[in-house]
């Protein structure tokens, strides 16, 4: 069972797992993206994620995941450097349908500065106004 | 995450599709959608929906890629009543219909179905339809959603002086397909639908009389069926029209029923498709079924500006019959294209335009989708030959597929071609469509 409370999110439709620093490691994060996302993108077929070691911006674009109908791009929800990439996720593109939060999660990044995060509360209220609006 | 493509207005601002085929082009947002006599069937069934040509249509139930390969092995069931169904009827429906569109279809038997194109005077497509011999003096007419009122107002201004009635059946009408290489024994397997044929027989003790080839004693009428033939039959007692038609690339059935008996219809298909694999399948694996078989899709690879030969429909078109709307522009192009000299020296050599572009297939490696809008060069090229119309990373081959206009002098097969893919340029060739054919049995 995901413990959503003990998840972050964006607006982007990401969600973020914060792992504070313990001796010898910096803080980190574990971004993928929510189950609304991969079901509103349908069948994720291709998934292309930064490298370690690769330095990411808040805000940039640093992957895409593709659907059979559908590109969707992958923001950095930070600053910080990539520590690590899910090479599982890029061999079998469904853990992201069937798994978003567990094992279909897409890079883990040690960050500097956070930035204002969603709680689940507020992202389900998100959710509501998108629904509402359509 | 957020959108790279496109804009779709079912999906979060954030996540859009780049493919049109989901996305409504034509109706106003504001506009109130429209909602399939099937619609609750389809909630029940956990579908996920989008606006389709003003419809709020089934665009999955569970995963594209499942119904996808359910039609490709064994079999799916499709809500498709957003099409158009125009019934033209009357002593000249034949002529009529010759005059109306690009083909002959006068000379189609009964029961015969044909895929035609409705031209404008310059020769562009105002939509491809399929056209169904009903009776000696009775049509239908199968148009796009999208394309219904274009289709419709075309059909009943073309009508003037032909003595016709041209009837918009779409609201009364439902039409339900089931797609696959099962379909057969599942549309023979509901025990609501009987043939004419089937009565006929049964009374009689014997095999049905039938143009050329009748069942077998004992055979069911759907048998020996051809591909674009059609039978009337009954189900429940109401009028079904059963059609060996599909966009899929795969054995199929299309099955127009009235509107009030549709979830009944349905419901008795599933059923029967139980023990076959039966799957609902919405309109996101009835894309890329069709592009894998190479089938065109107005609003992509057709469209007002597209002459049927740029689109390799150059044998739609029936130029041995007599006047049809587009007929002139046809033959003109068609003098250009043969002696392209002497169009030159016709027109001013600043206006001469270059070769038209026309419709290839594209394949690729690897799994990153070449899609619709993204710009096509030759090797090391500056400047794009070509735009592509419709692409997916095939379920069925495993890699990416594309349908493309490209400049003619690059349209021959094994032409080594390169696509933008969001700046990073992919090598593609050009095979002979289609991507995908099925095994015959």
């Amino acid at each position: 069972m995901t413990d959503f409370d003990q998840l972050h999110f964006t607006s982007e439709h990401e969600w973020v797992r914060l792992e504070p620093a313990t001796d010898g490691a910096a803080a980190s994060a574990t971004i993928g993206i929510t189950a609304y996302a991969a079901d509103k993108l349908g069948d994720v077929v291709y998934v292309d994620l930064p490298d370690a070691g690769v330095e990411i911006a808040d805000g940039a674009v640093v992957g895409e995941i593709e659907s059979t109908k559908s590109v969707g791009e992958l923001f950095a929800p930070v600053d910080g450097t990539v520590l690590e990439k899910n090479s599982a996720v890029e061999d079998a593109p469904e853990l992201v349908n069937s798994d978003p939060y567990g094992e279909g999660w897409l890079i883990r990044v040690e960050y500097t500065e956070l930035p204002e995060l969603l709680s689940y509360a507020a992202y389900q209220a998100l959710l509501g106004d998108e629904e509402a609006s359509h | 995450m957020t959108d790279s493509a496109g804009l779709n207005d079912d999906l979060p601002p954030t996540i859009s599709s780049p493919d049109a085929t989901l996305v409504d082009a034509t109706a106003t947002p504001l506009a109130p959608l429209v909602f399939s006599p099937l619609h609750d069937v389809h909630v029940a069934a956990g579908a996920s929906f989008t606006d389709f040509a003003g419809w709020q249509m089934p665009v999955r139930y569970s995963s594209d890629l499942a119904e996808h390969h359910a039609v490709r092995s064994s079999a799916g069931i499709f809500d498709l009543s957003h099409m158009a169904e125009v019934r033209v009827q009357g002593p000249e429906a034949g002529a009529f219909l010759d005059y109306a569109l690009a083909g002959r279809l006068s000379a189609i038997a009964l029961g015969q179905a044909k895929y035609s194109l409705l031209l404008t005077e310059q020769g562009g497509i105002v939509d491809d339809l399929v056209v169904y011999r009903r009776g000696e003096t009775d049509f239908l007419v199968v148009a796009n959603a999208g394309n219904h009122f274009e289709a419709l107002e075309a059909l009943v201004e073309r009508a003037a002086g032909f003595d016709v009635s041209v009837t918009d059946e779409s609201d009364t009408t439902a039409l339900i397909a089931v797609q696959g290489p099962n379909a057969r024994r599942i549309v023979q397997g509901v025990p609501g639908i009987r043939f004419a044929a089937d009565d006929a027989a049964r009374a009689a003790g014997e095999p049905a009389p039938d143009a050329g080839a009748g069942p077998l004693p004992g055979a069911h009428p759907l048998d020996t069926l051809k591909y674009y033939w059609s039978l009337d039959a009954t189900f429940a007692g109401e009028n079904l029209f059963v059609a060996r038609t599909g966009y899929t690339g795969e054995d199929g059935f299309e099955l127009y029923v009235p509107v009030a008996h549709a979830a009944a219809l349905w419901n008795e298909l599933v059923a029967a498709g139980e023990p076959f694999g039966l799957v609902p399948a919405g309109l996101a694996s009835r894309d890329t079924l069709r592009l894998e078989a190479g089938m065109p899709l107005y609003g992509h690879e057709l469209g007002l500006n597209t002459m049927p030969a740029q689109a390799g429909l150059g044998r739609v078109p029936n130029l041995g019959k007599g006047d049809f709307v587009g007929r002139a522009a046809l033959e003109a192009a068609a003098a250009a294209a043969a002696d392209p000299a002497a169009a030159a020296d016709t027109a001013d050599a600043s206006q001469a335009t270059p070769a038209a572009p026309v419709l290839v297939g594209l394949v690729g490696e690897g799994k990153r989708a070449a899609r619709a809008d993204y710009d096509i060069y030759a090797e090391g090229g500056e400047n794009p030959i070509g735009v592509v119309t419709s692409g997916v990373l095939s379920p069925t081959l495993g890699h990416p597929i594309a349908m493309a206009y490209v400049d003619p002098q690059f349209a021959d097969v094994d032409t080594e071609l390169a696509i933008d893919i969001r700046g990073k340029r992919l090598a593609f060739r050009v095979i002979t469509l289609p991507f995908y054919r099925r095994k015959r049995d």
